[in-house]
């Protein structure tokens, strides 16, 4: 109970103290430092309106982040959840336009399904690559990310053009009835539920499930799972899909409830962004709920920012890098008692540290674990 | 359901307050509070090309009384552009947005004007259609391709290998008309005239338009001119390389004072006073907008060192034609560069002819395929 | 105005490619250099990219202040060491992931050289003059492809030197075992995260100096879209190029040449399909791979402590 309340206070340690970073920060570039908190506090969280902005803006991080906190767990870095997401978009778009269209809820499903079903193939490929021929899925996925740009770009302005589409060259538009709705109680489209669900699911199979302790396992210790009998090509291969099924959700979302076609806007750096609020979020799937809201809000109150105090934009990046920073730099401190913090903070970092949080327990466990 | 009616409760408490609500009408300004008028801009407002254009014009407006102006840049087409506007009415209390990006239009401005009636919101770009569109929405845009025209006069009277590149991000309408204009204007003076064009596929990737630019010179192109978002690049190239250049978005004279021919530039002051002034005068606004050289959206560059002055004296012609409405750029025959028909023989398209902002050709004397 | 040149055709489209391969690949090669230097200390750095904008601002600003392109260089290899500095820093505390701490450097680079980059967009700063090596051609156009900036021939000796100092020097000695194996480092005595935070200081500097190389030459003008990825896909290629130095070259003059294919057939008359010219470096590189990789031979070379490769 001591770890779980350090592994919440640390973190807000954290970001306080990056808060006071970008107050010197905000200072020196001769803004007043008190008022961008005001404006920071009403502008992502201050009134219901702003919540719902936030949220709004959170909604579509929380899937891109699950599309590399699951990996991650498999000891995967996988960089390209842009791709799997425009992807997922392009392949809703055709679903929905040229699928079943008669029956919404019919139509709706098929479009969700066939995005993350594309967006699984195309990281699952990475996942093959990595184990049949031996091919950093880092790498891979960076470069499958930019080659699903070129293809959405190809047949958004090529073979699936709407000549009615004019300057924004899209794909044919899919019925309004078709369209998804809001998420009940919100002013905030259904992707936030569906985010909110998905991630709540990934981390109960993560946490409770012979399959998360699997994954684990394959993460920690390739050698070791082998030895307990694990099928580790399976694994990877499975865990980027399900990264990549998240992703290509994500972009599915963006067409069934936002852009209601596929189109050049689609690549929105969502992808990118859930990279960040992976890790921020130690690729822990219920921590990602918190870590996008946070972002969601940086970037609500920045709008603020600039029409208040005619701050440029990239001042919300700036203090979401030294959050990040800072979030990142606190793990230093964890599990530390306080008086001795200085003596281990320079200590020899240990070699074998897993990229994914995987508690030392499980490796105890693992033996005793029936796995096929 | 429900989230709609929780913000709608919401919508009202706050507009309310704010007096926003009642902003379009003449009393709000009875009560001296000022016109809140918004700026969104799809990327920085100091890119030095087109959605600086913008911010200027917005700047201008600024000095205007009664006028409290908010911008908001880098804004994705994406639902954060529907957030980024309802923000701007519900926590500033705008009753006026300019949304200066295409992608802006369909569906982002549609959906949130549906959602705030008493907002006026102004598109540039956009093709507002009577009856399908709502009546709060207004397109706005500037015939640039004029300059274009006048601009490829002035390329084809300092060409010696009678080729220009045309360095563009992709083959949309406004795109094309642009190196239409510019090919036709340039073969108007000669007519062997050709255009060469690269696409390279997004509006702002400078590594690519200076391999495009150094592709099309050693591909004997001696004019270079771009439609991408910012022209730097391009201009900068094109002046280390000795060739000419006719800017666009704004004038880069000073970046290439031997090359810098002249340029199409926005002037977007004009069509931004005509909307403040009638939502400020609790008028409707005009739902379809435009304007060229003659109602000053747009503008040419001052004549570079290099422009010989029997063209100066030829381009002003046309251009003084244009200022009085007796000039069509888009007047048959034109064949497109597969030597179909594009405009018969006899038959002509106004500027303000609709058809022309749906183009989906180039015509003949272009080198390249969308 | 110089004589017009006469058309190419079809030639101009591997004349730009090995143009493009030497005017596109020097900050691919910069950055992945110093990444390699990183990366064979046992840690990684996908920050460069936020480094390599950073470093173009700063760059860019210093040479419009002075009036000096030579200073802009040494601003950008400062911001860089600063920003490796950083990374090493805090990489040395305990349980901080040094790829996550990588991106978290992107991000803060990336929006640190935006906001401070704004009055740099307009002005025009003095640019790095090229050596014409071209002189004995009377083609222009091949003159020009010939014309390179010193920053590419010091690049291609940089892989040499490198690849010569991993072996035959003490501290590249150092530099592998620490990256090998750090308890074998430890039983050398030697120390190990000094070690590493020199290294990804390299790994800083040269990752401005690319920066400084985009925006004082190549293109040559400070802009927030300057970089297209050239930073993390240089990351990249150091795997590709399993860790040797002269293979970092190698892959760099292939991406910036693959790179320059899709505008060249454009400009010779061939422009279909764009798009899928324009993804040619990276459907490469990941069919090189392909081809060249196998379970067994991949991590060849591989640092022994690296977190992103460590089976």
């Amino acid at each position: 109970m001591n770890t779980t309340l350090e592994r919440i206070l640390v973190p807000l340690g954290a970001v306080v103290v990056s808060l006071l970073l970008f107050a010197l920060f905000v200072a020196l570039a001769g803004y007043p430092p008190l008022d961008v908190f005001a404006l920071l506090y009403k502008g992502g969280f201050g009134s219901s309106f702003s919540w719902n902005n936030s949220l709004q803006r959170a909604a579509p991080l929380i899937l891109t982040g699950l599309a590399v906190a699951i990996p991650a767990r498999a000891g995967l870095v996988i960089i390209g959840g842009e791709g799997a997401m425009v992807l997922g978009g392009l392949a809703a778009a055709i679903v929905g336009v040229w699928g079943p269209t008669h029956i919404s809820l019919v139509a709706q499903i098929a479009m969700l399904f066939s995005g993350a079903l594309i967006g699984a193939i195309w990281i699952g490929l990475c996942g093959w690559m990595r184990h049949a021929r031996g091919i950093n899925e880092t790498i891979s996925s960076l470069l499958m990310a930019y080659i699903g740009i070129a293809l959405l770009n190809h047949f958004v302005e090529g073979p699936l053009k709407d000549p009615n589409s004019l300057n924004k060259p899209s794909t044919p538009p899919i019925p309004d009835a078709n369209m998804l709705g809001l998420t009940p109680g919100f002013d905030v489209h259904m992707g936030l539920l569906i985010g909110v669900v998905v991630a709540l699911i990934a981390w109960a199979v993560l946490r409770f499930t012979t399959l998360g302790f699997s994954l684990k396992i394959v993460g920690g210790n390739p050698r070791a799972a082998q030895l307990a009998g694990l099928r580790v090509g399976r694994w990877i291969i499975g865990a980027c899909a399900a990264g990549g099924a998240a992703a290509g959700l994500s972009g599915a979302i963006e067409v069934a409830a936002v852009h209601g076609s596929a189109n050049a806007s689609l690549i929105s750096g969502y992808g990118n962004a859930g990279i960040l609020i992976a890790f921020m979020a130690r690729h822990n799937p219920l921590a990602i709920i918190p870590v996008a809201v946070l972002i969601g809000g940086i970037g609500a109150a920045g709008g603020m920012l600039q029409r208040r105090l005619d701050m440029p934009d990239a001042t919300v990046i700036v203090l979401q890098g030294m959050a990040f920073i800072a979030i990142l730099a606190s793990e230093a401190v964890m599990g530390s008692p306080w008086r001795r913090i200085a003596q281990r903070l320079w200590g020899i970092e240990p070699a074998t540290a897993p990229i994914a949080p995987a508690p030392v327990t499980v490796v105890a466990k693992s033996s005793s674990l029936e796995v096929a | 359901m429900a989230g709609q009616k929780f913000d709608r409760r919401n919508f009202l408490k706050i507009a309310a307050a704010s007096g926003a609500l009642a902003a379009v009408s003449n009393s709000a300004l009875a009560q001296g509070k000022p016109l809140v008028v918004g700026f969104i801009y799809v990327g920085a407002r100091d890119d030095f090309g087109y959605n600086q254009a913008h911010a200027q014009a917005a700047a201008a407006m600024k000095k205007m009384p009664g006028i409290k102006v908010i911008e908001e840049e880098k804004v994705p087409e994406t639902i954060a552009v529907q957030k980024t506007m309802e923000a701007m009415i519900e926590q500033d209390g705008a009753s006026l947005i300019f949304a200066t990006s295409y992608g802006y239009f369909d569906p982002h401005v549609l959906k949130v004007a549906v959602k705030y009636p008493k907002v006026f919101f102004a598109h540039c770009g956009g093709l507002w259609t009577e009856g399908k569109h709502p009546k709060n929405v207004g397109s706005f845009f500037g015939y640039i391709d004029e300059c274009e025209y006048l601009s490829g006069m002035i390329a084809a009277s300092v060409s010696k290998t009678k080729k220009a590149g045309f360095i563009a991000a992709k083959p949309i309408p406004q795109v094309l008309r642009n190196i239409n204009s510019f090919t036709m204007g340039a073969q108007s003076v000669d007519p062997a005239f050709t255009t060469h064009v690269i696409f390279t596929g997004d509006w702002s990737l400078p590594v690519k338009e200076a391999e495009a630019s150094n592709s099309l010179i050693d591909q004997g192109a001696d004019v270079l001119t771009c439609h991408v978002d910012g022209p730097k690049v391009v201009v900068e190239t094109a002046e280390k390389r000795g060739v000419f250049t006719t800017g666009y978005h704004a004038s880069q004279l000073a970046l290439a004072p031997k090359g810098y021919l002249t340029g199409a530039e926005w002037d977007w002051v004009a069509p931004y006073t005509t909307l403040i002034e009638a939502v400020k005068a609790g008028k409707q606004p005009p739902n379809f907008l435009r304007g060229g050289l003659k109602e000053g959206f747009v503008k040419m560059s001052p004549y570079g060192a290099a422009v010989p002055a029997k063209a100066k004296a030829a381009a002003d012609a046309v251009k003084a034609k244009m200022v009085k409405g007796e000039f069509t750029i888009f007047k048959g025959p034109i064949k497109d560069n597969k030597g179909a028909t594009v405009v018969a023989a006899g038959a002509s398209q106004a500027q303000q002819d609709p058809v022309l902002e749906g183009m989906n050709y180039l015509v003949a004397g272009v080198v390249g395929s969308i | 105005m110089s004589a017009a040149a006469e058309s190419l055709g079809w030639l101009g489209v591997p004349l730009a490619v090995f143009a493009g391969a030497i005017r596109v690949s020097t900050p691919f090669m910069l950055v992945s250099l110093g990444e390699c230097i990183t990366e064979k200390s046992g840690r990684i750095n996908l920050g460069l990219e936020g480094i390599l904008v950073m470093g173009a601002m700063a760059a860019y600003a210093a040479s419009f202040k002075t009036g000096s392109p030579w200073f802009g260089l040494w601003a950008a290899a400062g911001v860089g060491a600063m920003f490796g500095l950083l990374h090493g820093l805090l990489c040395s505390l305990k349980r901080v992931n040094d790829i996550a701490i990588g991106i978290a450097l992107m991000l803060f680079g990336t929006g640190l050289a935006f906001f401070l980059g704004k009055p740099y967009i307009q002005p025009k700063a003095p640019n790095l003059p090229s050596i014409p090596l071209g002189f004995w051609t009377d083609n222009p156009q091949l003159a020009n492809a010939l014309d390179v900036n010193p920053l590419f021939p010091a690049g291609v000796l940089l892989a040499f030197f490198l690849h010569w100092a991993f072996r035959n020097t003490s501290w590249g000695l150092k530099l592998r075992i620490v990256g090998d194996s750090a308890d074998a480092a430890l039983a050398l005595g030697y120390k190990i995260i000094p070690v590493r935070i020199v290294a990804t200081m390299c790994g800083g500097v040269l990752a401005g100096l690319g920066g400084a190389f985009l925006s004082l030459y190549y293109p040559g003008s400070w802009n927030e879209a300057l970089s297209s990825g050239q930073g993390i896909i240089a990351v990249a290629l150091v795997i590709f190029a399993r860790w040797q130095p002269l293979r970092c070259v190698g892959a760099a003059l292939l991406f910036g040449g693959a790179g320059a294919l899709g505008p060249a057939l454009q400009a010779a008359g061939v422009s279909g399909g764009y798009h899928l010219f324009n993804a040619a470096p990276y459907v490469l590189t990941l069919l090189i791979l392909i081809v060249s990789c196998s379970p067994t031979r991949s991590l060849q070379g591989a640092p022994g402590e690296l977190s992103l490769t460590r089976s």
